[in-house]
């Protein structure tokens, strides 16, 4: 990371509940806590990930800093390095220059492009909107947009239909870097991929980020690709955030007991490391009424009195000399384990 | 035959005959599954490994027919040719089931909404056995607990949409395992699962193996898995079984070059951020347009003009062989 540690965006206690509806009336009977008082900063210029299970938020907390969902609570400001602005505050037409700045590449590539169009309908579209008139000059940003992340010019003028995933999903890439954004939210971008197009995808987006500088927020559940492409990770469990640290000490000295189950889980495609997994019980529970205290206490192996009852503050730590935090009373304990 | 041999496929060849057009899906793969071993069956999507399982199941669609080669199980009752077997005659429903039985990928589509899981689980053993009702019951309890599902007596009762995803894959688990199946057929019953819970249903598998001695032949994309779990391993590209061995044999010493390449371009947790990963480049050919010879020749580093033809398979030692023209040395 650079020496001057510039922040590009600074969410404070955010929080995006989706109301439950029940009976004629549609009374809210409650809600599900999909992010549920997120404050983080992101550094300009850095990968950070976003992991969890499925249904931990880590896709609602992505969707909302675009705003393309409204969090209900928190502050969102987003620095372009002359002014601070509050996502959540801003006018459509304001949203609609910033949303310049902020691109998302989706999931799933088949269904995030429009079947009926050319890759330069699809693409020209967000140029249309940001004021590029001619259509020669859409056809040449696009071209180059393609051959940025190694497809051919010729190929805008086919349908989606006629490439293969990992193709599309560098379309999806591109369309992302059409109008130059500083931040790219990438929601498991490469998770519906086969293994040697993951390996290409990956290494595409490494190298983009290096050529024009950008800054990442690359949600998925994979930890083996987390270590590769980030530069600090942010475990995410029942909506808050569990464990934030660079991307080394937390594999090296984890501080969060789910953290640790997390890694244990995943099967690492090297022999010599065979190792004894430390199975979690139970399933995630329900974001609509999430346990008292500490929302792991019930799946954790070391958990305590105090962890029923008391909710964990995200509270920093130094590991190395980086900053290292933790959601945990037993933090530090988990050190020497 | 040798005896630890449960079920062997010879020079199977599966293809898809749509619009006048014919998929060669699997165009001649042979290989063992052991007693009480697990056999890893990897490669990308559309490699053939699903509908390799499928042909030894006897599930594939219509379109599809079984061309050529011999599926063998070796029961206890002497040698039983699968593919000769009428699809859904008396005899291979009885073995469908009961001796070889099958986990699919996604359980919440391979289970019955309208049924609950306790009358699924039972169904299968009302089929198969001459248990009462009561003891049908009893029965599926037992397998439930076995699986590690809380409070199985309320549980049996419950219909699939009130289990999450984890603990759906169990029951289908225990639907499988009801029997005592001397096989059980895996098609990636963990790929729609979380790690945590992938782990849980991994540890479930060993123990299984363990206990009832079942033979497992695990079908996954993912090498991690492999490593974790396989006794044996089976790597498929494009419909041809291109490496074969144990896991020490396939893993350490990875002999053809589509193996070699899938294994460097994985990111490896715990090898920090500067590893290098060397992705293959291309992408699999059109199913209906194969390249000539060598089905991986046209994305491989080494090819040359001998890789217009199909190599046959060579053994480099006793459990390990490889079907190239270049096949490398040991790393």
């Amino acid at each position: 990371m650079s020496e001057s540690i510039e922040t590009i965006l600074t969410l404070k206690d955010m929080e995006t509940h989706f109301p439950i509806k029940k009976g004629v009336f549609k009374r809210t009977t409650g809600y599900v806590k999909a992010v549920d008082g997120v404050s983080l900063e992101v550094y300009r210029g850095e990968t950070l990930a976003l992991v969890g299970e499925s249904g931990c938020g880590k896709t609602t907390l992505g969707k909302s800093i675009l705003q393309l969902v409204k969090p209900t609570s928190g502050k969102i400001i987003y620095n372009d390095k002359t002014t601070e602005r509050d996502l959540c505050r801003l006018s459509q037409k304001e949203m609609m220059e910033v949303n310049q700045k902020l691109q998302i590449v989706f999931q799933d590539p088949q269904s995030s492009l429009n079947p009926a169009f050319t890759i330069f309908g699809s693409l020209q579209d967000s140029l249309k909107a940001h004021g590029i008139k001619s259509k020669s000059e859409r056809r040449k940003i696009i071209g180059d947009l393609l051959e940025a992340v190694n497809m051919r010019r010729e190929q805008m003028d086919l349908y989606p239909h006629e490439f293969s995933g990992g193709q599309r999903q560098r379309i999806g890439i591109a369309r992302a870097l059409s109008i130059e954004p500083d931040l790219i939210v990438c929601d498991e971008a490469v998770s519906a991929l086969d293994v040697s197009i993951q390996a290409q995808v990956l290494k595409l987006l490494k190298d983009i980020k290096e050529e024009r500088n950008l800054t990442y927020i690359f949600i998925t559940h994979d930890l083996s690709v987390v270590e590769y492409i980030s530069d600090r990770v942010a475990v995410m469990y029942l909506g808050k955030i569990v464990e934030l640290a660079e991307v080394e000490d937390l594999y090296a000295s984890t501080m969060h007991p789910y953290t640790k189950a997390l890694l244990s889980a995943i099967p690492v495609a090297d022999l010599d490391r065979r190792k004894k997994r430390i199975l979690l019980e139970g399933d995630v529970p329900s974001p609509v009424n999430p346990p008292s205290g500490c929302p792991f206490h019930p799946r954790c192996s070391q958990c305590q009195d105090i962890c029923k009852t008391v909710v964990p503050e995200l509270k920093r730590f130094e590991t190395n000399g980086n900053e290292h935090y933790s959601a945990c009373h037993f933090a530090e304990e988990q050190l020497s384990q | 035959m040798k005896d630890d041999v449960i079920i062997s496929v010879k020079d199977l060849k599966t293809f898809f005959y749509t619009n006048n057009r014919c998929n060669k899906a699997v165009n001649g793969v042979s290989f063992d599954i052991k007693k009480g071993k697990t056999l890893c069956v990897v490669g990308e999507s559309g490699c053939g490994k699903s509908v390799t399982a499928s042909s030894i199941m006897q599930l594939l669609p219509k379109l599809s027919r079984i061309e050529n080669g011999k599926i063998t199980y070796h029961s206890n009752e002497g040698d039983i040719r699968i593919d000769q077997l009428k699809k859904n005659g008396a005899e291979m429903r009885a073995i469908r089931g009961s001796d070889i039985s099958m986990i699919f990928q996604d359980p919440m589509t391979a289970l019955n909404p309208v049924y609950s899981i306790g009358f699924q689980i039972s169904e299968n053993i009302q089929y198969h056995t001459r248990l009462k009702k009561s003891e049908r019951k009893d029965q599926s309890i037992k397998l439930l607990k076995e699986m590690g599902i809380p409070l199985p007596e309320q549980r049996i009762n419950e219909y699939p949409h009130q289990y999450s995803g984890g603990m759906r894959q169990r029951a289908m688990i225990a639907m499988a395992m009801a029997c005592n199946p001397k096989v059980l057929i895996a098609d990636e019953p963990t790929t729609a699962l979380d790690v945590t819970i992938q782990a849980q249903i991994f540890e479930l598998m060993d123990e299984l193996k363990e206990k009832h001695d079942t033979a497992i032949m695990l079908i996954t994309h993912d090498m991690g898995v492999v490593t974790e779990l396989a006794d044996d391993v089976v790597v498929m590209y494009m419909g041809n079984i291109v490496e074969n061995g144990t896991v020490d044999d396939v893993l350490r010493k990875p002999s053809h070059p589509y193996t070699k390449a899938l294994l460097e371009s994985i990111p490896v947790l715990g090898r920090g951020k500067n590893q290098v990963i060397e992705p293959i480049k291309g992408s699999t050919p059109d199913p209906y347009n194969r390249p000539k010879g060598c089905q991986f020749a046209p994305r491989c580093p080494y090819a040359d003009s001998s890789c217009l033809v199909m190599p046959d398979e060579s053994s480099i030692n006793n459990t390990h062989s490889v079907r190239c023209w270049h096949p490398m040395e040991a790393v």
